[in-house]
């Protein structure tokens, strides 16, 4: 079996009295991808942000290829090759395409343009975002210097992705990428999704929609109270099993003892 | 076979009937400053045909040198307000250090280019208490602004004690009132050093990573910050810059009144929110060219002087900019509204 490429053990995160994650073990291997689902209050963003770097755990252990790490911030994360997609579709609206694959990571010119001056490579940078989008292959996106706030919702979320596939060196993570989306845009981010899969990123995608969670997850990560209640497959369970064990009526024992350990 | 191209789906019939009204909005989506630009030419060809004499280099002239200190100051405004935010003691900072560098001079027998970067350095000081507030202290840029116009106001009027300082020409913080004749067309080292300033920020704005951050920390402060920029950082640089923009402003003004006067530049906080609006920037932030605040400067001026060529009552003038102010607005919101 290949070595995880993120794995954490024993996430343990307190927010005064209430208990956000309650050692929490968790495995994403290379070309797969793993959904996170769990009611509200289950500890799914909690986790995400542990892993985005956006929150520092009390206790627990993160490792990337078998080295621990620790992130203090997304910053570190990201240089570590973990990419966050939020649901907000964080994009900046008034920018074009291109200005936003590469915010807040800009090239400058070489040389005196770029040392002194401080002048942008935006030419070279336009060039390499239509290369990024020509590579994920998403045929939605064709004019790179069009502004992002004239394209759809799953254009956007296009972007985003694509953000996130470009600089992401090995994980992606996917806040409810669809929630915000139409039907026909969910199918669009679903494809763009397997497809980074099928590049061999590993992908942790949080979904409140069964659906959707059961169409592209290779595994799935169930959150109960804080705890992982367990690990299934869509071919082990049923959305109507995994939808028991997330709220609790049943435990994964209980519901035919298939682990995804297995896989 | 042949099949003749019809419009299959509703959104292509709507998109077809929106073609003229898109291209207009994609044009001005992408060129803030082209409305503006285009009122300006055609008020420079209304106000030269009711007369003459508006054309003659030597009013021109006079129109640049009218719109030097707005101008200068509409440069430090475009800044704060592409962040969203807004800059209402941007004439009080100037005249306070306006009036620091020709006391300095004046009272205390200090050589003029110390007294240059001491009142540089207390517009620069002004300018980050107003960034300070806004990103540590969180309080809404509008109420920050206000709360600073009248603490710089009050210090001064408590710093001049009343009176008006008066510096001879051709001194060096009088250097910027000296002009530079070309014919009739009198530039003064104020205008270019206006001029200076707006081919400096429009190479930021565009070209370097601080102005995309500045863009799109006022168009989406939650998704820049996602992103990774820093955007307080930015915030407090944009409040910054803006008060060393303003003391540049306070130079070019000491050399225009030759001296300095606690009561100079009473109107010059609205003006440079006129000039930037009028210019095409959106109140909202993250939209604009710092090129159209020149312009919507420059509006101003001409629709004074030409008005008062053509004979009009100078009332009428105030009641111009007032009606294309709402309309930059309305046009801001048009360009703003429509989505694919």
């Amino acid at each position: 079996m290949t070595q995880p490429v993120l794995e954490a053990e024993g996430l343990v995160k307190v927010f005064g009295p209430v208990v956000g994650l309650a050692g929490v073990d968790i495995q994403l291997y290379p070309g797969e991808v793993l959904a996170v689902i769990g009611d509200n209050g289950a500890g799914k963003s909690t986790l995400i942000k542990c892993l985005s770097g956006a929150m520092v755990p009390d206790s627990g252990t993160i490792k990337i290829d078998g080295q621990v790490v620790s992130f203090s911030s997304t910053q570190g994360a990201r240089e570590a090759g973990i990419e966050t997609v939020y649901q907000t579709l964080a994009v900046a609206p008034a920018l074009d395409i291109a200005s936003n694959l590469f915010l807040a990571r800009e090239r400058r010119r070489k040389g005196l343009l770029g040392s002194v001056l401080r002048m942008l490579d935006t030419p070279g940078m336009k060039r390499d975002a239509k290369q990024h989008i020509d590579d994920l292959g998403i045929s939605t996106l064709q004019n790179i210097s069009q502004s992002v706030e004239t394209l759809s919702g799953g254009q956007r979320q296009a972007v985003a992705v694509a953000r996130a596939a470009a600089f992401g060196g090995k994980v992606v993570i996917l806040d409810e990428p669809t929630a915000a989306l139409g039907v026909r845009e969910t199918g669009q981010v679903l494809r763009l999704i397997r497809d980074l899969r099928d590049r061999g990123l590993a992908i942790i995608l949080i979904s409140h929609n069964m659906p959707n969670v059961f169409e592209v997850a290779d595994r799935i990560h169930i959150q109960r109270l804080g705890r992982s209640a367990g690990v299934i497959t869509p071919q082990s369970h049923t959305p109507a099993e995994a939808v028991a064990i997330m709220t609790g009526a049943v435990t994964l024992e209980e519901s035919g003892d298939v682990t995804a350990a297995s896989e | 076979m042949t099949r003749v191209a019809e419009p299959e789906t509703a959104e292509e019939v709507l998109g077809q009937k929106k073609t003229v009204g898109r291209q207009v909005h994609a044009v001005l989506h992408r060129m803030p400053a082209l409305s503006p630009l285009i009122v300006l030419v055609a008020a420079g060809v209304v106000f030269g045909l009711a007369n003459p004499r508006f054309f003659l280099p030597g009013n021109l002239s006079i129109i640049l040198q009218q719109a030097s200190i707005v101008g200068a100051l509409a440069v430090g405004q475009t800044l704060v307000i592409l962040t969203a935010g807004v800059d209402l003691s941007i004439g009080a900072v100037m005249v306070l250090s306006s009036l620091v560098m020709a006391k300095l001079v004046k009272d205390g027998a200090v050589p003029g280019p110390v007294a240059l970067l001491i009142g540089l350095a207390v517009a620069v000081l002004a300018g980050a208490l107003n960034g300070f507030l806004v990103t540590r202290i969180k309080l809404p840029p509008f109420i920050v602004t206000l709360g600073t116009l009248s603490i710089f106001t009050a210090a001064t009027l408590i710093y001049a004690q009343g009176q008006t300082i008066s510096l001879p020409a051709n001194t060096f913080l009088t250097w910027t009132g000296s002009t530079i004749a070309i014919g009739s067309f009198n530039l003064t080292v104020g205008v270019i050093l206006m001029l200076v300033l707006y081919a400096v920020f429009a190479y930021a704005l565009r070209q370097t990573a601080w102005g995309r951050h500045l863009y799109a920390t006022g168009d989406d402060p939650e998704a820049s910050s996602l992103a990774g920029i820093r955007t307080n950082r930015v915030l407090l640089s944009a409040y910054i810059v803006a008060g060393a923009v303003i003391g540049i402003g306070a130079w070019i003004l000491v050399g225009r009144i030759n001296g300095a006067d606690p009561n100079a530049g009473v109107n010059a906080n609205l003006e440079s929110i006129t000039a930037v609006v009028i210019g095409g920037t959106s109140l909202f932030g993250g939209r604009g060219a710092v090129v159209g605040s020149l312009i919507g400067a420059l509006i101003v001026q001409v629709f004074d002087n030409g008005l008062a060529l053509a004979g009009v009552d100078p009332n009428y003038q105030v009641l111009a900019v007032g009606v294309l102010v709402l309309l930059a607005v309305g046009a801001d919101q048009w360009i703003r509204s429509v989505k694919s």
